[in-house]
């Protein structure tokens, strides 16, 4: 009963009997043993709100966790009677087959360069965006610009896949029509596998350049306007103010985002290169997503595809943790603190 | 401008801003014209696709196919969207994907407010192991195949719930509301409600709710505007055609050129083809719309939620 009194001042109700040992107090039960006091505390005064993560806890744990669990059929050769569990153990078999398969090459080298050229394509220009709009005084024409360049982000995937094809369609789309006035010959956009990566990313760019100014706008926005007073009373132009005031100031935001990007490039959507893919483009246009697509649920070789998949996922995890590690010496800041 | 010449005050601001003008440097008002043009340049790059595709969908088939649009209708005509709007599969898509995104949208929302609430608790004990468990998940997932093999082992496939369930709950929302709970709702507040008797549960609903519509409003538009846009698990899940939602419907008839949308009839081949032209951009600007209507009111609310999940809780 010693330990009640140690409360200097209870919280609520102190009714909870002391549940430090009484044995050898070493730091690791103490800690532990207060943890559980504090366990208890809190389901006394919040069981109400353990109620309500019961139901959001278990969507994690049925469709983002069993999956993981489920993932072990990449070292099986699974069998739909047998179930995952059932299923003979082969090792790395999957593995070796995948890397010893020549479309293994192919495949990550058009998910690397697609990846690394979108990051790098979609990086600068929603910068220059937002330090013109920045620029200009608040009117009409400045909201104009914003909501508008916004708005292609709120197009679907399958439409402005669609937009694409139409547009740089062989026979009717304006592209080749204008290439037609300077007496170019129609271009097979689509078909020429030299194209997929530029239309890949080029339509992203336009997707998504306006969302992303959006975050370098507020960034801007908190740049201290003394700086920018001070800098004008030395004479700076408006040029020199940009590159010494402005873009320092978005610096920090400007690192996180491309380690982002970089950390997320192997994670590059199933949605777009699908679509975009045609038999014609396939040499570049397949990616690791798009083969475990069909590995798995065409061919229904589910083994396979989550093999290709985990590898996907472990590659991902590994840059990702590079990349923060990176982060960490070159800004002293990672992503999680 | 008239009020500007009469009204004394704004008189004086003309007068300030006439001196602060003459004050900018040359180079800089030839630095702000440059802008403006470059400005003007990248708003016609995006805006010359979409205007390109709404003037072909208001063109006669014929000009269509012969591809004499550009950027002005050619024959106007709303026969694309007529037959668009009369088609009993593209009205069936657009009936699924409303319901998939106010009942997903509901789901989402609320299943997202309760785990996001407890996770702004500070006194929640285990909070932080949650948010690490919730945060792995976005780090690594164990793939396609076998998120499948749950949803089937589930009895999901080829049912509504396939498109509800599996994506019901996005990390990022998450961190959004918890972030929002915690900065922007006053701790005294749950003092408060505490000492006048109200349980956990209670001062959720009647003090913290009613305090988060924004944050409400931005998760919602979120999940409807992903629920409205993806097409990706309804093309792993479904099969039965009926349950198909419109992103669907738009990939069968815009990219894999089915065609038994509109006129099915042999004789009529050449009109057909043209049809299914000009069908298709009809078919862009109709799917599109709903969300290019209620984007210009979202998009503040938008940005605000964009710039809280930036903000680290």
């Amino acid at each position: 009963m010693e330990i009640t009194t140690k409360r200097s001042n209870p919280p609520v109700r102190a009714t909870e009997p002391p549940v430090e040992p009484r044995g050898p107090r070493n730091a690791l039960a103490r800690h532990w043993s207060r943890q559980l006091a504090e366990a208890r505390r809190s389901w006394r005064l919040n069981w109400q709100l353990y109620l309500l993560v019961i139901v959001p806890v278990a969507y994690f744990v049925i469709f983002k966790y069993i999956p993981i669990s489920n993932a072990v059929i990449a070292f099986k050769d699974y069998n739909v009677i047998k179930g995952v569990w059932g299923s003979d153990w082969v090792g790395f078999k999957n593995f070796e087959l995948f890397f010893s398969n020549p479309v293994f090459g192919t495949l990550l080298k058009n998910t690397f360069i697609l990846a690394f050229y979108l990051v790098l394509a979609s990086f600068p220009i929603p910068i220059i965006l937002a330090i013109a709009l920045n620029e200009i005084r608040g009117g009409l024409f400045k909201r104009t610009v914003q909501l508008l360049t916004y708005a292609p982000y709120f197009i679907s995937t399958v439409v402005a896949v669609s937009m694409t094809i139409l547009i740089l369609s062989p026979r009717l789309g304006i592209v080749n029509d204008a290439l037609g006035l300077f007496g170019i010959p129609a271009v097979d956009f689509l078909g020429d596998p030299d194209y997929f990566r530029h239309i890949y990313v080029w339509s992203d760019v336009w997707q998504t350049t306006g969302y992303s100014a959006v975050i370098y706008m507020a960034a801007l926005a908190g740049i201290d306007p003394a700086l920018h007073e001070a800098a004008k009373i030395d004479g700076a132009s408006r040029w020199q103010r940009i590159r010494n005031v402005d873009l320092p100031g978005i610096m920090p935001t400007a690192v996180i985002i491309l380690i982002l990007g970089v950390g997320n490039m192997m994670a590059i959507g199933f949605e777009k290169a699908f679509l975009l893919q045609n038999d014609l483009n396939l040499a570049q246009s397949e990616i690791i997503a798009t083969y475990v697509y069909k590995t798995g649920l065409v061919n229904a070789d589910f083994s396979m595809a989550t093999a290709v998949g985990l590898f996907n996922s472990v590659v991902n995890l590994c840059l990702l943790l590079f990349v923060n590690f990176a982060a960490k010496r070159i800004t002293g800041k990672g992503l999680w603190g | 401008m008239s009020a500007l010449t009469t009204s004394p005050t704004s008189k004086l601001r003309r007068k300030q801003a006439a001196k602060e003008r003459i004050r900018e440097p040359f180079r800089d008002r030839v630095f702000v014209i440059t802008v403006t043009v470059m400005l003007v340049v990248i708003l016609a790059l995006v805006l010359l696709p979409l205007i390109y595709i709404v003037a072909n969908s208001f063109s006669s088939a014929s000009a269509v196919s012969a591809g004499k649009v550009t950027f002005w209708p050619v024959d106007f005509s709303v026969r694309a969207y007529k037959v668009a709007l009369s088609n009993p599969q593209i009205l069936r898509g657009y009936y699924n994907s409303l319901i998939y995104a106010v009942c997903g949208t509901l789901i989402s929302v609320t299943l997202t407010v309760a785990i996001a609430y407890p996770l702004s608790r500070k006194r929640f004990f285990g909070r932080n192991v949650l948010m690490t468990v919730l945060i792995f998940t976005m780090l690594f997932s164990g793939g396609l195949i076998p998120t499948y093999m749950v949803v089937q082992d589930l009895g999901m496939l080829n049912t509504r719930w396939a498109l509800l369930i599996p994506n019901a709950i996005g990390v990022w929302q998450v961190i959004i509301a918890r972030t929002f709970f915690a900065n922007s709702i006053p701790e005294d507040l749950h003092e408060a409600a505490m000492l006048d008797g109200a349980s956990e549960l209670r001062y959720l609903r009647s003090v913290v709710l009613p305090l988060s519509k924004p944050l409400l409003a931005v998760l919602a538009l979120m999940y409807v505007i992903f629920q409205w846009n993806t097409y990706f698990d309804a093309l792993v899940y479904l099969k039965d055609q009926d349950l198909f939602p419109l992103q669907i419907v738009l990939r069968n008839v815009l990219i894999l050129n089915q065609r038994n949308v509109g006129v099915a009839d042999v004789a009529q081949q050449l009109q057909q083809q043209q049809l299914a032209n000009v069908l298709k951009y009809a078919l862009i600007v109709v799917s599109s719309l709903p969300v290019l209507i209620i984007y210009p009111f979202v998009a503040r609310h938008f940005n605000k939620g964009v710039m809280v999940g930036a903000v680290k809780g």
